[in-house]
Formats: C-alpha cells, sequence, structure tokens
C-alpha cells in the first residue's frame, strides 16, 4: 500500500542538491515529485522517482547518506476541498501526519505523507476507499 | 628491541653524568658562538662557569618561538655556514617561518634518534617501511627517511599526495611499516574504502603516527581499519625534527631522547618546574647540537613527564600525549577550552566520524563555540525531530566536558574538509580590538 521515497541527507550549502539531482540524472532516473525544507545547516531532501530502488543503489555508490523510506499516496480528484476531506478523516481516527507534500499527475493530484502509525493508517484508508497508490500504478500514471 | 641500549638504559646517575657533560659544552659553545645568548647570560649576569651540572641548566635563559622569529634568519646558528649540509623551514602559517640549520652530525644525531623510535615499535631491516609525511622543507619526510635507511630497513618515500598510487603500492609490495600524520592515516583508510583495498590486502604491520595531537579513540580507529600497530612519535623542527620521543611496547607515554634532548616541564605563567603527573609546558635543550642549539626552548606543549623506569628496560624520562598547545588554548566566556577535549568526545561517539571542525565566533558581547561533525550513514534518519535529537545528545557530551555550551552541526558525511597534513580544526573568528 505504500510507495518507496528516497530521503537524502544534504548539506546547506549550494550545489548540493544538484549534486544529488546530477546523479540521478546520469542514471536516467525519472522524477515524479522532490521536497525540501528551510532548516539550518542540514536538510532532509525527498524524492520520488522511477526505480527508487535502483537510484538508492546510485547514490549508496557515491557515498550519500540515503534511506528508502515507505510513504503512502493517496490519489485525490481534482476538485476544491478534496485534500481537506483527507485530512479530516486522518484527523478524526487521531492519526498525526508527520509530513506531507502533493503533486499533479495527469490531472490527478497525488499526496504523499508518513504518519506516526503504518497500521492503523493502513485500515483507515481501507475502510474509507481512499485510492491509494501503488508502485506500480504509480508508474502507469506516468 | 632496543636500539640503543648504552644510551635508552644507562642508570639515573650515569645520564645526568652524560646530560651535566654534554650541557657545560654547549653553553660554553653557545657563548662564544651566538651573540643572542651572549648578550641574554651578560644581561642575567651568568658566565659558562656557572653552569656546572645538568640541574643548573634552570639558570639559564628561556629560549621563545619569537626569539627565533626575530633572529630570522640565521642568528641563531651557531655552527659556521661551511658546516651547514641542510636547512629546514617550519611553516610559518602564524608569521615568519622558522628556519633550523643541521650539520652532518646534527643530521646523524637526528637519524639516530629516529632509529631508536622504529627499534621501539618492532621495525627491523626486513621491513619496507613507507615515509608518508611531506618531503621537504618540512622535517618529517626526510628525517623519518635517514631514520628508516639508518636501521637498515627500505624506504619507500612515497611523501603526501597520490594516495590512490600510494596504496597501490603498499598492496604490491607488500609495504609492513608506515610514518604519517594520523589524520592521514584515517585519510588512507577513507581511500581503501573509496577504491576497494581491504586491510586484508595490506601486509601493514607497524605504523608511526605523529605531527599533530592525536587521542587514544583515534589510535583504535586507525589499528582496526589499517590493520596495523598504531605508536606514537612526536618531535619539533627547532629541536631536530620527528623522534624526540617514541612509544615502547608498553605504549604508557613516549620515551624522551634525553641524551640529546633536555626536557624540562614549567607552569607557563610562573616558569616554575611541574612536578612528575602534573600538566606543564614542555621545555627542550638540545644538549649535542652544532648547527642551531637552543637553551630551554618552550615549545607550548602542554604534556606530562614520568621519571619512573619503564617495564620496557628504558630509563629514558616519558612524557603523556600532547594535551594542547598552551597557545592554541581557546578562552570562552572566559573558560579555557582545549581542542583535544572536543576531539576526544566527537572521537568517543559511533555516530559521528572522526573529522570535525570547531567554529569560535563573537556574537555582541557573547563567544559562541560551534561544532561541525559528520553523521555516519547508518545514522540518518528521514526524521527530523529525531536528527535534532542526536545533535542534542552530541551538546550534552560537550557540554559536560567543556562546563559551557556548544551549539552542535550535523552534516552529511565528507562535507568537512579533509587535509593531507596538518589538520585545521579551530578557525577562531573573533576579532577582539
Amino acid at each position: 500500500m505504500t510507495i518507496q521515497q528516497l530521503s537524502v541527507f544534504v548539506e546547506n550549502k549550494s550545489g548540493a542538491m544538484l549534486h544529488i539531482l546530477n546523479l540521478l540524472k546520469a542514471e536516467g532516473i525519472q522524477l515524479l515529485a522532490v521536497n525540501i525544507a528551510d532548516t539550518v545547516e542540514y536538510g532532509i531532501f525527498r524524492i520520488i522517482c522511477s526505480e527508487p530502488s535502483k537510484a538508492y543503489n546510485v547514490l549508496k555508490d557515491a557515498k550519500v547518506s540515503v534511506t528508502l523510506t515507505d510513504v503512502f499516496a493517496i490519489e485525490l480528484d481534482d476538485e476544491v476541498g478534496e485534500l481537506a476531506n483527507v485530512l479530516e478523516i486522518f484527523n478524526k481516527e487521531g492519526i498525526s501526519i508527520t509530513y506531507l507534500y502533493s503533486f499533479l499527475l495527469n490531472g490527478k493530484g497525488i499526496m504523499i505523507f508518513r504518519t506516526i502509525d503504518n497500521e492503523r493508517t493502513r485500515e483507515v484508508i481501507n475502510l474509507n476507499h481512499l485510492k491509494f497508490i501503488t508502485e506500480p500504478n504509480l508508474y502507469t500514471l506516468v | 628491541m632496543i636500539w640503543n641500549p648504552n644510551k635508552e638504559c644507562m642508570s639515573r646517575d650515569e645520564r645526568a653524568a652524560l646530560q651535566s657533560k654534554r650541557l657545560r659544552l654547549l653553553v660554553k659553545y653557545v657563548y662564544h658562538n651566538v651573540p643572542f645568548y651572549r648578550n641574554k647570560m651578560q644581561t642575567m649576569d651568568i658566565r659558562p662557569d656557572d653552569i656546572r651540572t645538568i640541574e643548573d641548566i634552570t639558570k639559564l635563559p628561556f629560549t621563545t618561538k619569537q626569539d627565533l622569529r626575530d633572529n630570522y634568519p640565521f642568528g641563531l646558528q651557531a655552527a659556521p655556514q661551511s658546516e651547514i649540509v641542510r636547512i629546514h623551514a617550519s611553516s610559518g602559517t602564524t608569521g615568519k617561518a622558522t628556519i633550523v640549520g643541521y650539520t652532518r652530525k646534527d643530521i646523524g644525531v637526528w637519524s639516530e634518534s629516529f632509529s631508536r623510535c622504529l627499534a621501539a615499535f618492532g621495525v627491523n631491516r626486513d621491513d619496507i617501511f613507507s615515509v608518508a609525511y611531506g618531503y621537504g622543507l618540512f622535517t618529517g619526510g626526510l628525517g623519518a627517511h635517514y631514520g628508516v635507511e639508518n636501521l637498515g630497513a627500505t624506504v619507500l618515500p612515497a611523501s603526501t599526495g597520490n594516495t590512490e598510487k600510494h596504496l597501490r603500492l603498499i598492496s604490491d609490495l607488500g609495504v609492513t611499516g608506515i610514518a604519517c600524520t594520523p589524520s592521514y592515516a584515517l585519510y588512507l583508510a577513507d581511500t581503501m574504502d573509496k577504491i576497494g583495498i581491504r586491510k586484508e590486502d595490506l601486509k601493514l604491520r607497524v605504523g608511526a603516527f605523529g605531527a599533530e595531537p592525536w587521542t587514544e579513540h583515534m589510535r583504535q580507529e586507525i589499528e582496526s581499519r589499517l590493520g596495523l600497530k598504531a605508536y606514537n612519535i612526536y618531535g619539533l623542527s627547532e629541536i631536530t625534527g620527528p623522534g624526540v620521543s617514541y612509544e615502547c611496547e608498553m605504549q604508557h607515554g613516549s620515551h624522551i631522547s634525553e641524551d640529546h634532548f633536555f626536557p624540562e616541564l614549567i607552569n607557563p605563567d610562573t616558569l616554575e618546574p611541574v612536578a612528575d603527573g602534573e600538566v606543564g609546558e614542555l621545555v627542550f635543550t638540545t644538549l649535542s647540537k652544532e648547527g642551531m642549539p637552543l637553551l630551554r626552548y618552550r615549545t607550548k606543549d602542554l604534556t606530562t613527564l614520568d621519571h619512573t623506569p619503564c617495564q620496557c628496560g628504558r630509563t629514558n624520562v616519558r612524557m603523556g600525549r600532547i594535551l594542547g598547545r598552551s597557545d592554541d588554548m581557546l578562552i570562552i566566556r572566559g573558560i579555557n577550552v582545549f581542542p583535544s577535549q572536543i576531539e576526544s568526545v566527537i572521537l568517543s561517539l559511533k555516530e559521528v566520524a572522526p573529522q570535525y571542525l570547531i567554529i569560535v565566533d563573537r556574537k555582541g558581547v557573547l563567544d559562541t563555540i560551534k561544532v561541525q561533525v559528520e553523521l555516519r550513514p547508518e545514522y540518518f534518519v528521514d526524521d527530523y525531530p529525531a536528527m535534532e535529537r542526536q545533535k542534542k545528545m552530541l551538546a550534552d557530551k560537550l557540554r559536560s566536558v567543556l562546563s559551557i555550551s556548544a551549539q552542535v552541526e550535523l552534516l552529511p558525511p565528507g562535507s568537512i574538509e579533509r587535509s593531507d597534513g596538518k589538520s585545521k580544526h579551530v578557525i577562531d573568528n573573533r576579532h577582539i580590538e
């Protein structure tokens, strides 16, 4: 039910993200979404891409600190209030969201997020018939 | 093995007699050949005849690095230029370079001293020994080189740089020993990981590391990553170069070749002698030097001395690790902080790599200290709060050791610059008027 996200430890200095992206580009890895927040000396660069396992090995071989993280991806209709509706469900169930970002793919909104409780998140997704995305169908959307 | 038992194992009385004889000759020699010392002694109303035994050394004037700079280039040279066969120069990063001239005999004493170190580390004629200190004006390369040749082992004059090629040679030639700075040893280990050489592929069994302060934790890391036994070696160019003192197999302090380099330990503020076991500034008198002999040279290195005989059989005095430099000491908000204290905390933590950078600043009237460290890849987690907890744990440890708070910055591996020679560990941005 989850998809794999690359989480990369980067120094807060110019060229740090570029270095990572160039390594992935050289291996023909396609990016679907990236996210980073402004912090002090370091940041966690989060990437959804084609072939996450290959991307992980590419970065590992280049001595980059990287982990693969299981995150949830839910498809949203392109309508006003859709994201609020989904968060409402999790809020009611008392599931806190650690981080969240979203992007549009072929007219569909994709919400990527992590929670403190993967088990309960799965249950809630099933019970509420949310349209979760798995890795294979993520790439067919591309 | 003991290279020169006659000198390294002599009784304290015999040694004191030898030191007294050499000191008497030295004082006469500098009085008549170095105007700087003659003037100093005349100002203090001391004549060469006043110096009879080694105990009288405390009557003599001190020499400082500033004296070397003020008398640049040849003011302290005692031998005529025709007798000088070599000149070395210090890096001079904090001012004018200091230069030291050696006579043929000085080179011989230096080679002998370095051979004593190698023998104590178990190096013998069958070893192939790589010298990876910089060759050139720095004393490290040539000093070690002559010591290895004098002992009769095979020397590989690798110098620094060209690290991958050097590692291939270590592997292909079956090099068994190496001399370099401890930070370069770790750089070698990093490069081995990078190019895929395992320690099992190498025959290295002994390493002579010095020229910068290092800790027990660093020793363990070097030993486990290079698969060798790591020994401490100490020296400074003003006195001769590497080989002034060396560890024996007991590894309980470094034996000083005190028949040539007579040590005293003083309180850097009062200049009074400090007892065995207490921390003080190391001071050397070059008892047998001809080129540029020095009386009571203040090294600025802080350490301890131990005059008790060693189980290895050597009787020459042992010095402890260098605990810092009396002028490297950082005064942060009125508290004395030695970079070595910060290093020992960093090296004790499995979460971070041994590289670090200390940045001192002044914000308004308040001194701030920031320590940059590299988080090892296996401790990186996709979780900001967890990362911040790791940071706080390190900051808490530093605080308990330093008794002031230090800001910690976590960086990815490889962010902090590695150096081939002496590591630069402190940046002090304070501009105090």
